[in-house]
């Protein structure tokens, strides 16, 4: 067989990198295809009211801006982080994280708040396919972003506890695709739910 | 606190209860084998915590073929009770437990048998053909395939407490609602598949991740073995269909726990939209098993004719267009949906235009044992078993997809016949193919061929005393998913010729089973000592058999297809270098893939039982396992040049 004369160790942390920011961006796309599928579900059932009230007397449009306004800040916060990050300043870089933190808790406050009102007014997601579907996707999105919370959180203690470790800099990368993926789905989620349903 | 767990769970059908006993005695009896051999220290450390992908494969290959024996069962079941139950005999099976059955044959056959096969060969083999010591990700490798074994644990489970859904394998609503299915039977499907699923997605990611990231050296995309770039395009499949299933079963979770109104035929629920989006997923996914098996058989058909593959650039193109064409074609499932003309029209014709690049590859591999030195290897017998009988079910496909042909077909059993002639002539017997192929570079010996030959007799011909009566039954108009008929429908000769048949495919698996017995009792005489048995011409044939832990001692440098026949050209010309080897990075063992798919079992289980806080429970057990894990600094380890060094020399000494 022939050999690779200059074999470096071929596992370097580089490469290690690579692979898990390759790996969760395909992963990204997958959860991109998930979303895909929900809105279509949603574009689906969305005629199907059945009666009860539709989209534009459910929805407070100033409501939902507050929740979108939170969200996007949240999204250029992280940003911030991994500024910090890569000058490695570890206070700065928790600092951030804490206020996207505070901010994404805002958000996720904001749409409970939201469901919790509908399902006391009767409108729950078994009212109606149409509330199902609203159900369905904003939930999907909600959980995700709860997830990213928790993660946000484990990840913040464990930064604060060793400090930037190549380990902990490839996770925050991972997280920060993760964030403003969320946030793009918001977008989709804020135009074709509310503002379309606003119409 | 229970849930609607209760005594009432366990089976009093004294059929159900035979199938129970044997799955639990099955399990007692494998627990004390491994407790009376003292085993367990050997089999946490080098199994179930393993994250090797060659360790992880055989896994999925034992438990797919287990899978198998209970899938069959399950069908030698149906065709017993379709012979006996006409006209006053209502056979030995009740209505509900056959609807059971032919559900469970179906999940299990796609989901837990063949699935895993193919994710074994994977794991077996496109580390070995790209030139890499693993997969991307070794860890995810170990948690995907307990979460697969976890999904096929529950299937297994609903035999032994409650009872399985009784749907049809894709379980359509309003049928699996609550209204119509109130048992457990669906909640046991959602919670097996889903579990599984999210296995399934993991993998997908992971080797389309391998495939891209770790080829060896100078192996451009256009050099890359055909069973690689199926499976490849076989994972691109995976990673864009399974999230759809995902979010399908989920919704029907929702429908089914919290009163959603997704598929539900009332409050305005669409359950024609399960059967859209069940089939984005379904029609893709047979094309997701297919193609790893054609890339098998182009192996197969290159290395035994001792030619390269006829046709390698159109092969790939081939492959390529069936991926995506597989994405276009669903709704031929259900042209009697009332879509109207001009959607079945599309579809219809976008079903006919697959034809065209399998018949390329029906050609390509024709051309390449043309004027070749075929060596008649087992391989090869269904290679050529394939090529008639696939050939065969792909004509039958292009009758199914005229829309107004259809409206005949549809639902009969000259589907049922279709499908299993694509899937048994196609995906079975191309993944036994890779399994006799495969098998001595993985053990270290090769199949014993005779019995291996007597098995292919009794499947090819067993599969057309099964099959062609069963397409003869569906044009006289039997639909499928019935228990009883009527004496005067004159089926009755032709489903018992059918049910003959099945016997003989069962002594196909009985044999092979002998061959595997017989060939690790003379292991010794079967040895494979080159490494290379199949006079080979990928990169898995240059390294022992079997292949040392960490696969290449130096990893190779590519420069052609068919890299290591190349080499081995160049290499009755010149005297090769002496490797200079290095320290080799490997994964750690870890054993929090199988506790998170443990815990994840828990959630599975107690979701199905509506036991909330033990669900809860198992929850934070998977979210604390992920934690601990992603955390971890210490995953890898180096291996010593020394080390390797020492290795190499034992295993060319032995040759």
């Amino acid at each position: 067989m022939t050999s690779t004369t200059a074999n470096p160790l071929e596992h370097s942390h580089h490469e290690a990198d690579e692979k898990t920011s390759f790996g969760f961006w395909i992963y990204i796309m997958t959860d991109c295809l998930l979303f895909a599928t929900i809105f279509a579900v949603y574009a689906v059932l969305r005629p199907s009211t059945f009666g009860g009230p539709g989209p534009k007397e459910l929805f407070s449009l100033p409501y939902v801006l507050v929740e979108t306004f939170l969200l996007l800040t949240s999204s250029f916060t992280f940003g911030l982080a991994m500024l910090a990050q890569r000058k490695g300043n570890k206070s700065q870089l928790l600092a951030w994280m804490g206020v996207t933190f505070l901010l994404g808790l805002g958000f996720i406050g904001l749409e409970v708040n939201e469901f919790a009102h509908l399902i006391a007014e009767g409108n729950g997601p078994s009212r109606n396919a149409f509330l199902s579907g609203f159900f369905g996707l904003v939930g999907t999105h909600g959980l995700h972003v709860t997830f990213g919370l928790i993660w946000m959180g484990l990840l913040m203690v464990q930064i604060s506890k060793r400090g930037v470790t190549p380990l902990l800099s490839r996770k925050l990368n991972s997280l920060s695709l993760f964030w403003h993926f969320l946030d793009i789905i918001w977008v989709f989620v804020f135009t074709f739910v509310y503002l379309i349903g606003a119409l | 606190m229970f849930g609607k767990l209760s005594l009432a769970a366990l089976p009093h059908d004294p059929i159900q209860g035979g199938g129970a006993a044997s799955i639990v005695l099955g399990v007692i009896a494998t627990l004390a084998a491994i407790t009376y051999f003292k085993k367990w220290t050997w089999l946490w450390k080098e199994w179930i915590t393993t994250v090797d992908h060659k360790k992880i494969g055989i896994m999925y290959i034992i438990v797919a073929l287990v899978m198998l024996l209970r899938g069959f069962s399950d069908a030698g079941m149906m065709r017993l009770q379709l012979a006996l139950s006409s006209g006053d005999n209502h056979g030995f099976l009740a209505p509900d437990h056959y609807n059971q059955i032919f559900t469970a044959h179906g999940v299990i056959m796609i989901f837990f048998m063949a699935m895993p096969l193919m994710f074994g060969l994977f794991n077996l083999v496109v580390p070995l053909q790209i030139g890499a010591r693993d997969v991307a990700f070794p860890f995810l490798n170990s948690l995907s395939f307990w979460l697969f074994v976890v999904g096929a644990g529950l299937v297994n489970m609903s035999l032994v407490v409650g009872e399985f859904a009784a749907t049809g394998w894709l379980a359509y609503p309003p049928l699996s609602e609550t209204n119509y299915s109130p048992g457990v039977g669906v909640d046991y499907y959602i919670w097996a598949i889903q579990i599984s699923g999210i296995g399934s997605l993991i993998t997908g990611i992971n080797f389309f991740a391998t495939i891209m990231k770790m080829r060896a050296p100078g192996m451009t995309m256009m050099k890359m073995p055909i069973f690689t770039w199926t499976a490849l395009c076989s994972n691109i499949l995976v990673m864009m269909v399974f999230p759809v299933l995902t979010v399908t079963l989920g919704m029907l979770f929702m429908d089914r726990y919290f009163g959603f109104h997704f598929f539900t035929s009332d409050l305005g629920g669409n359950a024609m939209m399960y059967v859209n989006l069940i089939w984005v997923w379904g029609h893709p996914e047979v094309y997701i098993l297919v193609l790893p098996a054609f890339g098998i058989f182009s192996e197969v058909a290159a290395t035994f004719a001792q030619k390269k593959l006829f046709g390698y650039n159109s092969m790939v193109w081939a492959t390529a267009a069936i991926t995506i064409l597989s994405m276009l074609v669903w709704a031929h499932h259900f042209f009697t949906m009332g879509a109207g003309g001009n959607v079945n029209a599309v579809f219809g014709i976008a079903t006919m235009i697959i034809s065209i690049p399998t018949g390329v590859k029906i050609f390509n591999w024709l051309f390449t044992l043309f004027r070749g030195r075929i060596i008649f290897g087992t391989p090869v017998f269904w290679l050529l078993g394939f090529l008639l009988t696939f050939t065969l079910g792909g004509m039958t496909g292009v009758m199914l997809s005229v829309p107004a042909a259809d409206f005949q077909f549809h639902n009969s059993m000259f589907l049922i016949a279709h499908f299993h002639n694509t899937i048994i002539g196609g995906v079975v017997f191309g993944y036994f193919a890779g399994f006799v192929y495969w098998f001595p570079k993985v053990m270290g010996f090769k199949l014993y061929e005779p019995l291996g030959k007597i098995a292919f007799a009794h499947w090819i011909v067993g599969f057309f005393v099964t099959f062609v009566p069963l397409y003869i039954v569906g044009l006289m108009g039997m639909t499928r998913r019935i228990s009883h008929y009527d004496a005067a429908s004159g089926w009755q000769p032709l489903l018992i010729v059918s049910m003959f048949g099945v016997m003989i495919i069962g002594g196909g698996v009985a044999f092979q089973l002998l061959q595997i017995a017989y060939s690790v009792w003379k292991r010794k005489e079967l040895a494979d000592t080159t490494g290379d048995p199949w006079n080979g011409r990928t990169l898995e044939w240059s390294i022992p058999s079997p292949a040392p832990f960490y696969n290449f001692a130096v990893i190779p440098q590519v420069s052609t297809r068919d890299a290591f026949w190349e080499q081995k050209q160049q290499r009755a010309l010149r005297t090769p270098d002496a490797p200079v080897y290095h320290d080799i990075h490997m994964p750690r063992n870890s054993a929090i893939g199988f506790m998170i798919a443990m815990c994840a079992g828990l959630v599975g289980f107690s979701m199905v039982w509506h036991i909330a806080w033990l669900a809860a429970l198992g929850f934070l057990g998977v979210l604390g396992l992920i934690f601990v894990r992603s955390f971890d600094e210490d995953t890898e380890y180096y291996v010593p040049a020394a080390e390797v060094a020492r290795i190499e020399a034992k295993l060319s000494g032995s040759k």
